[in-house]
């Protein structure tokens, strides 16, 4: 089964945090203020960060698994 | 599963109380100076962007009024605008427009100038705003400064709301001065403890 995943491009990500607002699996965290972090194994590929993120840095990638 | 909203999710009735406030007395204005130390204290003393994350309102307002509004086109914000050059390039003018607001409230205090009841916009237009001025305790520079103060504080909102919809709600985070400032301050804290 093909599973989706949200991958952060972070050279281009301000760290607002909006994806953090929006991710209904409380998988994004912003540790360092620098760039939005995602927990692979939380996510579900919902996309809803994706649509969020204002610079649209956050894209949904198919994975191996 | 939706998120349980937390007292600091309703941040944006601060943000837009602030902006009404501007309009009865312009010395509210230094209430904003809060939104200037308070994302720069956390990103200093606890090395990340919490300000951004959670508490700005009007980062709040805008996702309230360009979400659940729907006063936002949602499309994606032009390249060149989250490009490091722009983001940074206009930290650098918000900074001298700063402190050109500064300046010439040193010349009032100092008695140089006279004091302008006048409101920015843009850095170009000026708006009358003598209504909201019913004198100052201190010096006319306090007065200078809030006026001043509220001109920036005005402009970021227009531009935020106009970016705001254009494309999506919260397009302003990625050209905040204080959100790259912030996240400067964030590099370099973390950049010696890999």
């Amino acid at each position: 089964m093909v599973k989706r995943k949200a991958i952060v491009h972070i050279s281009e990500c301000v760290a607002c945090g909006c994806c953090i607002k929006v991710c209904p699996r409380n998988a994004i965290s912003i540790p360092k203020g620098i760039y939005a972090e995602i927990n692979r194994e939380l996510c579900v590929g919902c996309g809803k960060c994706t649509k969020e993120c204002p610079a649209s840095i956050i894209s949904l990638e198919v994975t191996e698994s | 599963m939706k998120r349980k909203k937390k007292w600091y999710d309703f941040l944006w009735i601060v943000s837009l109380t602030y902006l009404i406030l501007g309009f009865f007395n312009i010395l509210f204005a230094w209430l904003g100076l809060l939104c200037f130390f308070i994302p720069l204290l956390i990103a200093i003393i606890k090395g990340n962007k919490a300000y951004c994350n959670k508490y700005c309102g009007r980062g709040q307002l805008f996702s309230l009024l360009g979400g659940n509004f729907g006063l936002s086109r949602k499309k994606d914000i032009p390249k060149w605008m989250k490009s490091n050059y722009f983001r940074y390039g206009f930290l650098i003018f918000f900074f001298l427009m700063f402190f050109l607001m500064l300046w010439n409230t040193w010349l009032v205090f100092d008695g140089v100038k006279n004091l302008s009841t006048a409101v920015t916009l843009l850095w170009t237009f000026r708006l009358p705003w003598h209504w909201a001025y019913h004198g100052t305790l201190f010096s006319e520079g306090v007065a200078q400064f809030a006026f001043g103060f509220y001109s920036v504080m005005l402009t970021s909102t227009v531009l935020g709301i106009l970016t705001m919809v254009l494309f999506k709600p919260r397009s302003w985070c990625v050209y905040c001065p204080m959100g790259t400032m912030t996240q400067l301050i964030c590099k370099a804290k973390n950049r010696t403890t890999p």
